[in-house]
């Protein structure tokens, strides 16, 4: 090991100071879960201390008022059918505007990176006319179609850079063994780009999963509440519950918690891809 | 249409036509509708849309000193948020590259805040600001702990700076540390070797080659801190007395609280063009100090 034979005196030291930097970054997460376990008497004496007694009953109750599994599972809906979507739209535009590049292509890409600046603010307003107008608000499915539109300008973005980096003899070679513009695309193309599929997916789950305004003008059933939307209307109902709330706030963070350590690598990765590009 | 161009003309609506489609109706045409209702009275309910010209910008730059204190609280926001999130960005990818035996656990540290959505950490936050530093100040007596975080005006805003850092600094940290790993190592070791310090090479060598690097994360940076809205409403929803109200909450106040669409609208259009020219004039800026080891 190259790395731990240069280990000085000097790096014992930056490493203690940031274990010390990193502890200081984990308190946030010490109150949040610590104090969710605690009866409110208990919270409110000394949010610092350990529990005194365990009240597990704290999570039962947050998760039947939030209703918890329903917005978990509109949560989930939403951000798996929009990123497999956007992901497969947005892929095949970047590939045929990389191969045929004719004018109307170029106005298309230069539209797409353009749109990149808009900030959503921008839009919101006259987007919820346009959303009543063509039957989108109030649904699911109306949401994830937003997301498609929101969605695709980066996504086109990220696979055509990715495209430009795919040889051509290779297509040109499967077109000579007589494959059809369909085929030589899921057959040769879709398989190579496999990196920039998981980087896209990466970066838009975790876009589509944290949002919150855009639900919040479209939905308006409490049944097709996300998890942020749901714990804003916990937020509204229950003031200065905390040890409610807390519960409530650890079961909404813990979805995106455990897809974050498990992937972590992707996630890194995704993120540094998406920079580059970006 | 022969054949030949007719197919070529099917490949290319299968290909792009979805995502064009998406793409023209959810941001093209709300995005023109837009600048359109900018100049009208829409009040966003009933159907009659009249044409007012200049009105409502005249308005805006004139009388509305709600917005021109949302305006200056964003600004002050960005220019404070956007230099210390790149700063500890830099810095904890700067120590993370050095051979620490804990270094993978303390990425994954840094970076896990970035991972939860913006309202939810400004509620996490509102009860560490309420109920946690003020048992953090009984323990250890510091007076940082025993302010009013969220009550006051000053403390407020830096309340939400101390919470906007945590979040963001880990994610421009990745970038950072992408970029730091790239430095050929040759050139800092004859650096070393010709007896360059510490500062000399960070200055002389690392900075400019990272600059790609600085680019990117300052334009995230900008517009993620002019685009706030979850964590403001999350955190203070915009109060003390309306001195942490970015200008995304106020457009949306404007436009979906007082129904004062036209008026909103107008707000979108400035937001968008000051947003547009300052990532464009800083991208610029940027870009021509990146050099090529």
């Amino acid at each position: 090991m190259d790395a731990l034979k240069k280990y000085r005196a000097a790096t014992g030291i930056t490493e203690l100071v940031m274990i010390a930097i990193g502890l200081l970054f984990l308190i946030p997460f010490y109150f949040l879960t610590v104090n969710s376990v605690k009866s409110f008497g208990d919270l409110m004496s000394n949010a610092a201390s350990l529990p005194q007694a365990w009240e597990w009953e704290n999570y039962r109750k947050a998760w039947e008022i939030t209703d918890f599994p329903a917005a978990f599972l509109n949560s989930l809906t939403i951000t798996v059918v929009s990123n497999l979507a956007l992901a497969f739209f947005s892929a095949t535009a970047a590939y045929w505007m990389v191969r045929h590049n004719t004018r109307l292509n170029r106005l298309l890409f230069f539209l797409f990176v353009a749109a990149m600046v808009i900030p959503f603010q921008s839009i919101m307003i006259p987007l919820v006319k346009v959303g009543g107008y063509l039957g989108l608000m109030d649904s699911l499915y109306g949401l994830i179609i937003c997301y498609l539109g929101f969605g695709v300008p980066l996504s086109i973005f990220l696979f055509h850079g990715f495209v430009k980096s795919i040889p051509l003899e290779i297509e040109e070679a499967a077109r000579v063994d007589g494959s059809g513009t369909l085929g030589l695309f899921y057959r040769i193309v879709f398989p190579l780009m496999k990196p920039m599929f998981v980087t896209v997916i990466i970066l838009n789950t975790l876009w589509i999963w944290n949002d919150y305004l855009l639900p919040s003008l479209v939905l308006q059933s409490p049944g097709d509440r996300t998890i942020p939307i749901a714990t804003y209307a916990f937020f509204g109902q229950y003031t200065k519950q905390w040890d409610l709330a807390l519960p409530a706030l650890v079961l909404g963070i813990l979805p995106v918690i455990v897809f974050f350590l498990t992937m972590q690598r992707y996630v890194i990765e995704g993120i540094t891809q998406g920079a580059v590009k970006g | 249409m022969n054949r030949r161009t007719y197919l070529k003309w099917a490949h290319q609506l299968i290909f792009v036509g979805p995502a064009a489609l998406f793409f023209i109706l959810i941001m093209i045409v709300p995005f023109l509708l837009g600048v359109y209702y900018s100049f009208t009275d829409w009040d966003g309910v009933s159907g009659k849309v009249d044409w007012i010209g200049l009105n409502n910008f005249r308005q805006i730059f004139m009388e509305d000193t709600q917005f021109r204190e949302a305006f200056w609280f964003t600004a002050r926001f960005t220019l404070i948020g956007v230099v210390l999130t790149n700063v500890l960005g830099f810095f904890l990818a700067y120590f993370l590259t050095k051979p620490l035996a804990t270094r993978n656990i303390l990425r994954t540290v840094f970076f896990m805040p970035n991972v939860i959505g913006g309202l939810l950490l400004g509620f996490i936050w509102q009860f560490i600001f309420i109920k946690g530093f003020g048992a953090l100040g009984e323990s250890t007596g510091l007076g940082f702990f025993k302010l009013a975080w969220l009550g006051t005006e000053n403390t407020a805003f830096w309340g939400i700076v101390i919470v906007f850092v945590w979040q963001t600094a880990g994610y421009l940290m990745v970038i950072y540390i992408s970029s730091l790993s790239n430095v050929p190592k040759d050139l800092l070791e004859a650096a070393e070797i010709d007896g360059a310090s510490r500062g000399q090479i960070l200055k002389s060598i690392i900075i400019p080659l990272v600059m790609p690097a600085v680019t990117v994360s300052l334009f995230l940076a900008i517009s993620w801190s002019f685009k706030m809205y979850d964590l403001n409403l999350s955190l203070t929803k915009g109060g003390p007395y309306g001195s942490t109200e970015s200008v995304a909450m106020n457009i949306y106040n404007e436009a979906f609280a007082r129904n004062n669409y036209g008026l909103g609208t107008a707000k979108a259009i400035i937001f968008f063009l000051i947003v547009a020219v300052i990532t464009s004039l800083q991208v610029k800026f940027t870009k021509s100090r990146e050099v090529e080891a």
